[in-house]
């Protein structure tokens, strides 16, 4: 495993290459991978924060505990809230701001403010001919150029090694409740999703546990409009069903087991996360036969636990019809992960863009081999 | 300000081109005589001016499809143009271009309430969209000055933002999915009424790329359920130093405004002699403006409110109505027409990071006298992207090159301190050629290769966003 300790050394490593790369920050996401290690964790530190610009620029190998920690301290925080990935790969490591960004992880306040891509103002990265390269910046508002900031995130490796990241950080709420509705099925659950989201109380979090048949609405701020902002939404989601308000200790444990799947800590089977239209949700959970399931995002997010295996799309579909969205295998097997792949196939022309922008990107396709080629149906 | 010189061989195939377009729209949705083009001939960047060679209107994703599949069969470059409000240049044309306008594509597709999203054809306006959804205390957020004219084809494009994006983000944050018609005719689906489309973020890539890598004629756009309540307070200082750190103190607080605005001194009097909204007469001004309950607003303003009297402001006024609000407002709505008032100006569009408020604002007063040209400073000081407005006069000879000259210098400053060129106007022609200050060749060489996949003969959009001499070998090509 190549761990190089500076930018520059990063970009000799890929430069000289001999083959394939498996590219890992701190590898928390159990992805299997082909090729010779390439670890960016030597990569580490904080370059630049300006609490008062909202802005932190880290190097990619920088623990993402590290930043939460240091950000606290100036009651700031990554406000795309990221998964901690250990629980369900059940892969121990430390998980680097670098991972996050290059698998676009947000967690349950993605559906209020945004997923990680939309945290980050700029990249630094080497590319698969060993150039370093940079797009965006540290300010909030650029247009200059292609927003290949948007373009980095998300691909996995597979367009070049992440060195640096320029993230936008929020204020941390004062305060936060949980209002938790009861006894509702996954119709009725995405309905007051749906309500609430729709409603001007500011919900920062819409969960649903089909197992304890409940809602969780979560709303932060500062005291008095938490307090008022909770009063009027059980107020106007009142014909669903009771409800309670659980205080900020018990709202912050409940939101940290969601955005991390703790139901799916250490037991069998493939774990799957299809992100999909919140209205059609009910209808896919029902289809996929799952041993449990999760709803996040509003219903937006559906987290399925299957038998070891399971070909889950061939239950749903290719998404170009009926439904919308696409699903990721998040846990499995590595023989099951090379043959059904980790993504959703696209439609012809979206394939050729994507190798075309792969091929551009990484020349030589040394990056995560195979990674974001999606299989055909197998 | 240099463009590609016209292709003659182009030229000499207008009558066949405007054959073969006939075959796929209808009559009314071709202009080809010189007074209809000359309509099309600038966006909002009215210095510079081109008619084209001629200009389509196209109805449906269909007809686009055939246009571009045509125009790229013939080598025929084009310009998309949404409603030509570009402040860039993004929709300037050339005289062998065809400009597509998406402007009779303007439907409503779809309201979702439940999952929260609109699908409209991408020639409708801004501010319609909102209109659309109005009815159920809905909006779509990005509020780019120009909204009542803009479409959001061009938001699209340029990644607009607007006064509120400190808490609602820009074009790009409230993006679901696009219809996007590629050079060669096809038509792909990108993303939709879910988050996070899968694969590469073509979307992400796609938002901002100004009409380089394809014609989006649909898009599903994220909307949001309106406040309670919004309520605007102005605050005066008697520096821009004081101002600028009362933003910063406002942020660190904890508190997120949806809006800080800031204008200076000659700003808020060119504002005042125009619009007469009753503004103090100081060196700097801030309109901070919070949303929620009565409630909850007035607890957000007691927390801005305490920390602007620690920077002894010269005044304090909180709206106590609507008329008030509305009168607070008047003056930054103004900021613009009341440039106009006095005499022709630039507006630029850099954004720094605002712990540098201070240091570029003095800069800029510096460069004023230098140049000998004066500078009004109207700007979102939340998210630090500067709306410097340099003042000059068109009849004058060499004031335009001088005016340019000086925007410029104000633009390389801007990235000097840690910021970029443009904050939300995208690049357009206007910026070209300062590129080089932002990005290295190797920055920009894999832009363009972002471009080479898109729309290989690079017949979209073709002389904008990079510098012409490091795009000579792919145009046309």
């Amino acid at each position: 495993m190549m761990r190089p300790e500076s930018e520059a050394e990063l970009a000799a490593c890929v430069a000289e290459a001999q083959g394939p790369l498996a590219v890992v920050g701190g590898g928390t996401r159990g992805v299997s991978l082909s090729g010779e290690g390439l670890c960016t964790a030597g990569l580490s530190g904080i370059e630049l924060y300006e609490p008062g610009a909202l802005t932190l620029v880290v190097k990619a190998g920088t623990p993402v505990a590290e930043i939460e920690t240091v950000l606290a301290q100036q009651n700031q925080r990554l406000a795309f809230e990221p998964v901690d990935y250990r629980g369900i790969s059940g892969v121990d490591g430390v998980a680097t701001i670098g991972g996050v960004v290059a698998g676009n992880i947000s967690g349950p306040r993605r559906v209020q403010v945004g997923a990680c891509r939309d945290f980050l103002l700029g990249v630094r990265f080497v590319d698969g001919n060993g150039v370093v390269l940079r797009n965006g910046g540290r300010v909030m508002k650029n247009v200059t150029g292609y927003d290949l900031v948007k373009l980095m995130a998300g691909s996995w490796g597979t367009l070049g090694v992440l060195s640096e990241v320029a993230l936008k950080v929020l204020p941390q709420a004062e305060t936060q409740a949980t209002v938790r509705i009861h006894g509702l099925d996954t119709a009725k659950a995405v309905q007051v999703m749906s309500r609430a989201l729709g409603s001007p109380f500011e919900v920062s979090g819409a969960g649903f546990d089909p197992e304890a048949r409940a809602v969780m609405l979560r709303l932060e701020g500062f005291e008095a409009s938490v307090a008022y902002r909770a009063g009027r939404l059980r107020e106007i989601l009142r014909g669903f069903g009771e409800s309670i308000v659980m205080d900020a200790a018990q709202s912050a444990g409940i939101w940290q087991k969601l955005r991390d799947v703790k139901a799916f800590h250490g037991c069998d089977g493939d774990v799957w996360r299809l992100s999909v239209k919140p209205s059609q949700a009910p209808e896919l959970v029902a289809r996929l036969e799952a041993d449990a399931f999760m709803l996040d995002w509003g219903g937006g997010l559906i987290w399925a636990r299957v038998p070891e295996g399971t070909d889950l799309r061939a239950r749903t579909g290719q998404f170009n019809g009926q439904f919308e969205g696409h699903a990721t295998l998040v846990r499995a097997s590595a023989a099951t992960r090379a043959r059904l792949g980790m993504f959703q196939m696209m439609s012809p022309p979206l394939e050729a863009i994507n190798a075309g922008l792969r091929a551009r990107f990484d020349p030589k396709g040394i990056f995560n081999q195979g990674l974001m080629t999606p299989r055909r149906a197998g | 300000m240099d463009m590609p010189i016209p292709d003659a061989t182009i030229l000499a195939q207008k009558a066949q081109l405007v054959g073969r377009l006939q075959q796929v729209l209808p009559a009314d949705a071709i202009i080809t005589d010189k007074i209809g083009t000359r309509a099309y001939e600038c966006d909002a960047l009215t210095a510079y001016k081109c008619p084209p060679m001629l200009v389509v209107l196209p109805s449906s994703t269909q007809e686009v499809s055939d246009i571009l599949r045509i125009c790229h069969e013939m080598g025929v470059p084009v310009v998309p143009r949404g409603s030509g409000t570009s402040l860039a240049g993004g929709a300037l044309p050339t005289a062998d271009c065809v400009v597509l306008g998406v402007a009779r594509m303007n439907r409503v597709l779809e309201t979702d309430y439940d999952n929260r999203l609109i699908r409209v054809e991408a020639g409708r306006t801004n501010l319609s969209v909102s209109g659309a959804v109005a009815k159920r205390d809905f909006f779509y957020a990005p509020d780019p000055s120009s909204q009542l004219a803009c479409a959001i084809a061009g938001n699209i494009a340029m990644n607009s933002g607007g006064a509120h994006c400190l808490k609602y983000g820009v074009t790009t944050n409230n993006l679901l999915g696009v219809t996007l018609v590629l050079m060669d005719g096809t038509v792909t689906q990108i993303g939709g009424g879910y988050l996070d489309a899968g694969g590469l973020d073509l979307l992400g890539v796609i938002c901002g790329s100004e009409g380089q890598l394809g014609v989006v004629t649909e898009a599903t756009l994220r909307i949001l359920p309106k406040p309670e309540g919004a309520r605007p307070v102005l605050i005066g200082f008697d520096s821009n130093e004081v101002a600028g750190a009362c933003v910063n103190d406002i942020i660190r607080a904890g508190v997120l405004p949806v809006a800080i605005e800031f204008m200076d001194r000659p700003c808020i009097e060119a504002t005042e002699a125009f619009a007469k909204a009753g503004y103090p007469m100081c060196e700097a001004l801030l309109i901070v403006e919070v949303e929620g309950s009565v409630a909850e607003i007035d607890a957000q303003l007691k927390v801005i409110k305490a920390i602007a009297a620690g920077h002894d402001p010269v005044e304090v006024r909180e709206a106590a109505d609507e008329d008030e609000a509305a009168r607070i407002w008047l003056g930054r709505k103004s900021a613009f027409g009341a440039m106009g008032q006095i005499n022709d100006y630039m507006c630029l569009d850099g954004t720094i990071p605002i712990t540098e408020l201070p240091f570029v604002l003095r800069r800029i007063g510096e460069m004023s006298q230098e140049f000998g040209l004066d500078v009004a400073n109207v700007f979102h000081a939340g998210d630090g992207n500067m709306h410097p407005l340099i003042l000059f006069d068109a009849n004058k000879p060499g004031d335009l090159e001088i005016c340019e000259a000086f925007g410029a210098e104000i633009l390389k400053l801007c990235v000097e301190v840690g910021g970029c060129l443009t904050g939300e106007h995208g690049v357009g022609v206007e910026k070209r050629d300062l590129m080089v200050f932002q990005y290295s060749k190797a920055d920009l060489e894999v832009q363009m290769g972002v471009k080479d996949v898109f729309d290989p003969g690079w017949l979209l959009n073709p002389a904008k966003v990079f510098p012409l001499a490091a795009t000579e070998g792919r145009r046309g090509s």
